[in-house]
Parts: structure tokens; sequence; C-alpha cells
């Protein structure tokens, strides 16, 4: 039966996939048809067969190793000793760290907002324009491309050629100063603007997902508010400041969590971009190479303990906000 | 659309555009747009929305020049001078990156691309089925403490997959099924289940409570309610969760990259060291990062209204 853990072939492989596939649902069946067999059994054993399978995913897969990392942070490398929290006093006094926070900071609080602004003023310009699907789908199509391809994308964009003749730029960003007259720059090595230059990978990829919501959300706006700020004089840049932004701050406020919550775990770019250097470190990615490159188990830990804290109060806000919409529903 | 039509269905515009859209809001709109036209007149509008576009589109539209050119050209020229050598007859491309980055020796992506279809398939099947079950329970069955478990399971997006890795890292090797394809499709399936299980439960709550009542009187139980009554109602949401999470688990970096032997990886992972290892190979490279792009594009910009709803059921609604 070794072909089910190691398939050889493009043949084994999809086999193992229907296996897997036939044996999810042979189990599920047998759940459903066992709580739907008696006549008169108590809800909760309904109930259980329902959410019992995903429950049990959750508490093994996220609550059980969410602990154990937690205990883990306060151990040392290996986790054979108890070293109290000096893997969090780690992480937030040495300027390696420090610096590593400093850059993640900068991450969650710069693409979400861009990335929102930017959003919002495209749906506000090309709303019920002729074009607007076509502009629409423009922006929106890098939500489909992965980070690692957004960052290939990019990577080629910062392109860089030493200035000499005969050389030729091949990256356009370079090649545009070069026309206008500067030397081209090495955009990915020079601190810190190359951590601006990676979050405008992010921004990138997450403005279609602001635009599309705040677009809805545009286009929810009741009419009679608008005729009446019309009948009361406003135009342009004061409709959009005292009508359409209050209107939709609803939304403006989930799509900025949404993209902050995205920002703060994403790793792919730094990885594929700089793989960290330069100093350009985000929590995220210094968490992997703890865990996997300098088998530092403790401090790693410590480090998606931090994560984990920092999105805590994202995660709180948005519970309030579901409980508000469930009430007003 | 193929299911009988039912008052659920009402919500009928879905198929319709990417807003979801009340047929009565259409002729609103489209009395605003009269009311409006006219709107972009401001030269600096229209201005901003054209740069914003072509920034958006312009790296893209550089890659995929790029990987159908001759290695020596990308070397030595930018892709941009292809659109003179076009007209001088002087440009070339090719399929050799492709050939290449798919079947040559240093990157072969052809293999990771099968397994990037194996890891996909059941990490979208198993997730979105475990999750329909759940949200279901946590609708339409009273049960106590169902609150408390529904707002637990939400806030389980809290938990970064980070905090996850190691300890499920360490289960897979006791368990000897460490690098295989198994270890991928239960963590994904793992990670996904609290957003799906949100969103699947918000579509499920716009569905009349009525008709599951009546479906009640006429002595259904829950199981036959759920195949016969919702089911058929929430084949849209399926689908636009359905495409969310194909395009998570087959952009993915993170997962794959920790829980595959190198036989199994998907693309991204492969692509991802392509870029690390051979850098400047923008011939191999763009190629590459075409290669991976193409299946999430093609399935993103053929179903994107479905996705679109998506979206919108989680981000407007939370």
């Amino acid at each position: 039966m070794s072909w089910l853990l190691e398939p050889s072939g493009v043949g084994e492989k999809f086999l193992v996939m229907f296996v897997a596939i036939l044996l999810f649902v042979a189990v599920m069946s047998l759940i459903l048809f066992v709580v739907d067999r008696p006549k008169r059994i108590p809800n909760w054993v309904v109930a259980l067969g329902f959410v019992g399978l995903p429950l049990a995913f959750l508490l093994y897969g996220l609550v059980r190793p969410a602990l154990i990392t937690l205990w883990n942070s306060f151990f040392n490398r290996n986790s054979t000793e108890f070293v109290g929290v000096d893997n969090y006093v780690t992480a937030f006094t040495q300027p390696q760290f420090q610096k590593v926070l400093l850059v993640t900071a900068a991450w969650v609080i710069l693409a979400p907002l861009l990335s929102t602004v930017i959003g919002l003023v495209y749906a506000v310009l090309v709303d019920r324009t002729r074009f607007e699907k076509l502009a629409k789908a423009l922006v929106f199509i890098p939500m489909a491309i992965s980070m690692v391809g957004a960052s290939i994308i990019w990577g080629f964009v910062y392109e860089f050629r030493p200035d000499q003749a005969g050389i030729q730029q091949i990256g356009l960003l370079n090649q545009l100063l070069v026309w206008l007259g500067f030397p081209p720059q090495q955009f990915l090595i020079g601190q810190p603007w190359n951590t601006g230059f990676l979050i405008v990978v992010m921004i990138w990829i997450q403005t279609g997902f602001a635009m599309t919501v705040l677009s809805a959300a545009i286009k929810a706006i009741p009419d009679d508010i608008v005729e009446a700020a019309r009948l009361d004089g406003l135009h342009g840049m004061q409709m959009f400041r005292f009508i359409t932004v209050p209107s939709i701050r609803p939304a403006l406020v989930v799509v900025l969590t949404t993209i902050a919550m995205a920002t703060l775990k994403a790793f792919d770019i730094v990885r594929t971009m700089t793989g960290g250097q330069f100093g350009t470190q985000v929590v995220a990615n210094e968490f992997y190479t703890q865990a996997f490159r300098q088998n530092n188990q403790g401090l790693a830990a410590a480090l998606a303990v931090v994560l984990f804290i920092l999105v805590i109060p994202i995660i709180v806000y948005n519970v309030g906000q579901m409980r508000k919409a469930e009430d007003i529903r | 659309m193929t299911t009988t039509p039912t008052p659920g269905q009402a919500a009928g515009p879905l198929v319709d555009d990417d807003v979801p859209a009340e047929p009565r809001k259409l002729t609103r709109l489209e009395k605003r747009a009269i009311a409006t036209k006219g709107r972009l007149s401001s030269p600096w509008a229209s201005g901003i929305a054209i740069i914003i576009a072509i920034l958006w589109t312009i790296p893209s539209v550089g890659l995929l020049v790029t990987s159908f050119r001759p290695e020596l050209d990308i070397r030595n020229s930018g892709w941009w001078t292809v659109f003179g050598g076009i007209f001088s007859g002087e440009a070339e491309f090719t399929a050799d990156n492709y050939n290449e980055v798919l079947y040559g020796n240093s990157s072969n992506l052809s293999a990771t691309f099968v397994n990037s279809f194996v890891i996909t398939i059941p990490a979208v099947i198993i997730p979105i089925t475990l999750a329909l079950l759940a949200a279901y329970a946590f609708a339409w069955i009273q049960f106590r403490g169902r609150e408390f478990l529904f707002v637990a399971v939400f806030a389980l997006q809290v938990v970064p997959l980070q905090v996850a890795l190691v300890p499920l890292l360490s289960d897979y090797v006791d368990w000897g099924i460490n690098g295989s394809f198994w270890t991928v499709w239960l963590s994904h399936s793992i990670f996904a289940l609290p957003l799906a299980i949100f969103l699947l439960h918000n579509f499920m709550k716009d569905i009349p409570p009525s008709l599951v009542e009546a479906a009640r009187v006429d002595g259904a139980g829950h199981v036959k309610i759920f195949f016969r009554v919702l089911f058929p109602l929430l084949v849209p949401a399926i689908a636009s969760f359905g495409i969310f999470q194909f395009l998570w688990v087959w952009n993915d970096l993170l997962v794959g990259l920790t829980f595959t032997s190198p036989a199994y990886r998907p693309m991204t992972v492969a692509v991802a060291e392509l870029a690390g290892s051979r850098g400047g190979d923008w011939h191999l490279l763009t190629a590459g990062a075409f290669v991976a792009m193409i299946v999430p594009l093609i399935v993103f910009i053929a179903l994107q209204r479905y996705f679109v709803r998506g979206m919108l059921a989680g981000a407007v609604k939370g």
C-alpha cells in the first residue's frame, strides 16, 4: 500500500486523490446515515453529526497547536528547558528583532491604508462610466495571482542593470529613471525604501478587493440622500467627503481590517523577493526562518504568539460588528 | 441555475451582475446614471482612473511579453522594445522558455503542475462539505451552546497558520505520513474551516425560514432538509466559496512549503525556489510565473461574478 503515501507518476497521484475523496464521502455518508436513522433522537445527537467532525478538526488542527505553541514559547530552542519570558524579551529587545517588528508595523499600516484609499478613489471614479466593467476587471485580476507570481512580476519591474555603456535596463522602472535622466537604482537593496517597494506588491494585489467591496457599498447608498445633498448644493469633492465616505464607513472598516489581517500573516512576498535580507524581514517570515532554518523552536513560537496577539484586536472588533449585524437581522 | 425556481431563488440576479443588486435596483441605478451623466467630464478624474488602470495592468503585460522572447533578447533589451520590433519585423517570439521551464532538467514544472491539481481538488471538496454541514447546524438546528460555538469558530480566524505548523508537522512525522499529499489535504481542510463555516452560514441564514419550516411540517428530517431543500439553493454560494478556496489553495506557499516532500510539492513552491536559485534567469522566471498563474486566472475570469458575491457576503456582512 505504499503508493497511498508515495504515489509515483501521474496516474497513481490521481488515484490517491480519488481514494481520498471516496474515503471522505464514505465517512460523511456513514455519519449522516447514523444520525438520520432513528425516529426520535435528541437534537444534540443530530447536531453532533453535523458539526462533530468540523469541530474535531478545528480542535485538533488549530486550538491544540495554538496552545502547544504558546507553551513552547516559554521554553528554549529545543523545548528542553523552561526559560520563562526570555524568548519574548529577545523578540522585543534585540535590535535585529525590533527591526522586524518595525518593518511589520510598516506593512500592516501602509498596505491596508493605501489599498483602501486607491481602491476607493478608483471605485468612485469609474462608478457608472461606460467602461466600468473592464476598468474594474483590470484592477481586480491581480487578486487571482499568487503572491509568488506577483513577486516575480514586480521583481521584473524593479530589475536593475549596472549603469554602463552598452547595457540597457530591462526593468521598466529603472528604464523610466534612465529616460528621465536619473541613474538606475537597486530598488530591493536600499533601506528603508526597499520595504516600501515590497509593500507596493501587496497593495497591487489587495486594491482589487478594496475596490470591489467599496464599489458595492457606494452603489447601495440610498438615492434620496444623494438627491438631498445635491439640492443642498454639494458637488464633487464635497459630495465625496460628506456623503460617500460616511455612508460606507462600515465597509471601509471591514476592508481595512481584512487587508491588515492578510498582510500580517503573509510572508510570500518577502520570501520570494528578498528572502528577508537587506532589512526587509517581517514577523511571519522570521518565524519561518527561526523554526525551520535556525531550529530555534522557542523563539519561533514566541514570534507566532506575537503574530497571534496582533490579530486578536482585529478579530474582536469584527466579532462585535458581526453581533451588531445579527441584531439588525 | 438549473434547479427549479423557488422563493429562495429570488436571489436570482446572482448571475446578473457583479453586485448583489435586486431587480428594482437596476432601474434606480439607471435613473441615477442619467442624473450623473457627464460625471467623468473632469479630465483630472479620467486621467487618474486611466493611470491607475495602466499601473495595474502594465506589470503583468511585461511578464507575458517577456515570457515569449528568446533568452538572449531578454538579457539585452527591455520587453517594451518589441513593440517597435513588431513594425520593423525584428521582434522574435518563441515558446522555448515554456518548454524549458515545463520539461527542462532545472525546473520541470510539469510534474508540480500535476501536484497542484492533486492537492487542490480534495482541499476544495473536503472543507466545503464539512463547512456546509457545520453551517447548517449553526443556522437551523437548535442545540445548547450553539451561539457560543459559532462565535468561537469565527474567532479561530485569529490563529495564524504559523502557530499551527510546528505541532502539526511533528504529529505527521510521528504518524509516518509526513511529506505525502494526505498532510496537505488535512491541513488545508482544517485551515479553511473557520472562514468557510462563517461565509456559508451567512448564505444559509438568507434562506427564508418558512421554507425550512414547511419541509419540517412535511416530516423531513435534518438530513433530508439539508440535501433536498437547502443544497440546491446554496449552489451559487458553494460555487463562490469553492472559487475562493481554489484560489487560496492553488496560490498557497506556506502550507505546501512546510508539509510536502520535494516529489509532491505544489507549483508555487517550485516557482518560488526558481526565483530564489535563479533570480536573474528571467526567461525561466517569467514563463514559470505565467504557467503558475494560468489556471487560477482562467478559473477567476470565467467565474468572476460568483467569486465577487462570496467576497461581498464575507466582507459586507462581517
